[in-house]
């Protein structure tokens, strides 16, 4: 599916410093009967975000008031483990985030955002941490995303640090391409390969 | 140079390599299921574009099904919707199908490998986690996400870049009421939820040799709980033997061309890994785990850890230990249980439910215990029946339900209620997992067992008078 460009992104960031976030978290399995990709953002960290009556739960980052409107999430080291739902990835979309910053990534999830627009920068824990520090000092304070160049700055102090992409996804998130408009013009050197597969 | 068994597997199936990007990788298994598929056939619809090889693409339904009256009509209407869509979907592209109610319904990663479209040196995906299960015959399997689900429906082809290599060794022999279970738990402990993301494992030593396939089954199924793409076992004379004559396995002629390919799939001597590790069998006991993932597990005999003995955040533990409402140094033996369930991808077999019913046999469920017993697909319940087990259920108080996935997600109705603390045989026991507020304790199925006849977390060896169940 067809996304958004991502160039150089520069937002405030919602802080969420906590390890192993699993995507039953992010999303959990009750919220994935839909049979279409909308709707996603409403259940987005659910039962993290509201309690079992369904009241928001007041000092839970994404509900606190000086972090709405951020495009970032920062979060805690080996975000998006467990499940390889991709709902968790649409629901950080459809929540209006476009780039999740983490010390470190579980795999499918990282992939997951890849195919759907959603930038994942993986970062040292030490810049993580100044990142965290920056928040909690300055809810306003702003990260820059800057893709072209791989690199996230603190704007606030100018620190920044280079990450990794490769160079397929970074073309991809830059044009807003996806896989399947890739494979679609290579169908018959597939079949060709098709061919010679015992079962 | 030698290559180890990934290496060959992999490479075989490489159709191109982009420079600084992924490798087109070709698929010889797609499975679907109700969850993660829709949005994909949706994809292809607005893209105008179809099914390359739906011969090659297998459906079941298996997240959302009731395991209770499967022969009404699914109550839930969200759910009773994502089993049309997939059944309706199926139809249009001319994919095979096993719907609620077919004969050979049941868990994906269960009836994948019953039905022998599960083969050595293939590759295999499916969106959800558990795919890497089918590594245990020496495939290449992993899960996807949705948009790589609709690459494979439209292209037969994902794009990956190649993981790195990991060797897990555990040699030696395993000790009384120790099962497969807790070689997979006594090693994602070792390895954290995170310690090999980033690689694909391959098991090796004299445990995994020895292990049944079942065994095999749950190990490599755990792989993705210690952050792997997926794990794989080398195929012996064991696999070739489970897999023969299988619905879909190769007959004849293609049997012994085949088997000419499976017997070179190993990894060769001198054969380099990214990263290797090797455990002895003699250091594991039964696990059980404490804590909100995978990786916080210990012998069950042995006391919750403290803080500052962990790896990781003091708070991110402590908020996990909150939310399973336990104290650092408690003792889990004793605690008490209210739900028990056996079944999923990772227990649902019929190795688990024999497992299950060398403990109860003789003796009564606890009062205080809820027990779900969910086979893994219809092809186990007859297996139980066969051989009897259904009456020692009966007999000690049990009920088995319908296949399904069940509890382990809770996404149908098998939800463990707020509060209440569960020993599953499942894999996960993230914050939630089996219902909302729910406390999941992992472990074996005879510690399940066990625990379900006591009604409190109980050592399965003070139970057992044998090694027969080994």
């Amino acid at each position: 599916m067809a996304y958004d460009k991502f160039e150089v992104l520069t937002s405030t960031a919602y802080p969420l410093p906590i390890e192993n976030v699993d995507t039953d978290q992010i999303i959990p399995a009750r919220f994935l009967k839909a049979t279409e990709r909308k709707g996603f953002g409403d259940n987005f960290f659910r039962d993290w975000r509201y309690d079992s009556e369904g009241n928001p739960i007041a000092d839970f980052p994404l509900n606190d008031p000086k972090y709405a409107g951020s495009k970032i999430l920062v979060g805690g080291k080996n975000f998006g483990s467990g499940s390889s739902r991709e709902h968790a990835a649409w629901s950080v979309y459809d929540f209006g985030l476009r780039c999740v910053i983490s010390s470190f990534f579980a795999d499918i999830f990282r992939n997951n955002c890849l195919n759907i627009g959603v930038l994942p920068v993986q970062v040292s824990p030490e810049f993580a941490q100044k990142l965290f520090d920056a928040i909690e000092a300055d809810p306003k304070t702003e990260i820059k995303v800057d893709l072209p160049n791989q690199t996230v700055i603190l704007l606030a102090t100018g620190e920044s640090e280079s990450f990794d992409i490769n160079g397929y996804k970074k073309s991809n998130m830059l044009n807003g391409f996806d896989d399947i408009d890739y494979l679609q013009n290579m169908k018959e050197e597939i079949a060709s390969f098709g061919e010679t597969r015992p079962f | 140079m030698s290559k180890t068994l990934f290496d060959k597997v992999w490479d075989s199936h490489v159709v191109r390599k982009i420079e600084d990007g992924p490798d087109v990788f070709f698929i010889d298994r797609h499975f679907i299921h109700e969850v993660t598929s829709p949005v994909a056939f949706v994809g292809l619809k607005s893209r105008g574009i179809g099914v390359m090889y739906p011969e090659k693409t297998f459906a079941t339904a298996d997240h959302n099904t009731p395991t209770w009256n499967q022969h009404l009509p699914v109550a839930d209407p969200l759910s009773a919707n994502q089993l049309e869509a997939l059944a309706t979907n199926a139809a249009k592209y001319g994919i095979s199908h096993w719907g609620l109610g077919h004969r050979n319904n049941g868990i994906v990663h269960i009836v994948g490998p019953e039905n022998g479209i599960t083969l050595p040196g293939s590759t295999i995906v499916c969106g959800d986690s558990h795919t890497s299960t089918h590594g245990a015959f020496g495939a290449i399997a992993f899960g996807i996400g949705t948009s790589e689900v609709e690459m494979v429906l439209s292209t037969q082809c994902i794009m990956q870049p190649k993981p790195k290599k990991m060797r897990i060794n555990v040699n030696g022999k395993l000790g009384f009421g120790v099962t497969p279970k807790d070689v997979a738990l006594y090693i994602i402990s070792k390895q954290t939820t995170s310690g090999a993301t980033g690689y694909f494992v391959e098991y090796a030593g004299d445990v995994f040799e020895d292990m049944t396939m079942e065994g095999r089954m749950t190990v490599c199924n755990l792989s993705i709980e210690m952050g792997a793409r997926g794990g794989m076992i080398a195929p012996d004379e064991k696999t070739f033997e489970y897999i023969k004559g299988r619905k879909h396995t190769p007959k004849g002629a293609d049997w012994d061309k085949a088997m000419e390919y499976w017997q070179t799939l190993y990894t060769e001597e001198g054969a380099e890994f990214d990263a290797e590790f090797t455990y002895d069998a003699a250091d594991i006991e039964p696990m059980i785990t404490y804590g909100t993932n995978p990786g916080m597990g210990m012998g069950v005999t042995q006391s919750i850890p403290k803080a500052e003995d962990v790896e990781g955040g003091v708070e991110t533990y402590k908020k996990s230990l909150g939310y399973m409402k336990f104290n650092e140094g408690d003792d889990m033996i004793g605690k008490k249980v209210d739900y028990v369930f056996l079944g999923s991808c990772t227990n649902g077999r019929i190795e688990d439910f024999r497992a299950f019913c060398s403990i109860i046999k003789g003796r009564k469920k606890a009062d205080n215990i809820t027990a779900w017993l969910v086979p893994g697909s219809h092809k186990v319940v007859d297996q139980i029946k066969e051989e009897g087990l259904d009456k020692i259920l009966e007999e000690a108080g049990f009920v088995l339900r319908e296949p399904g996935c069940s509890a382990c997600l809770a996404m149908n109705d098998d939800k463990v209620p707020a509060g209440k603390l569960a020993v599953s045989t499942s894999n996960r026991n993230f914050e939630g997992r089996q219902g909302p507020g729910s406390r999941t304790l992992l472990a074996s199925p005879l510690v399940a067992a066990a625990t379900a006849i006591e009604g409190v977390v109980t050592d399965p060896r003070t139970i057992l008078e044998d090694s027969s169940v080994q």
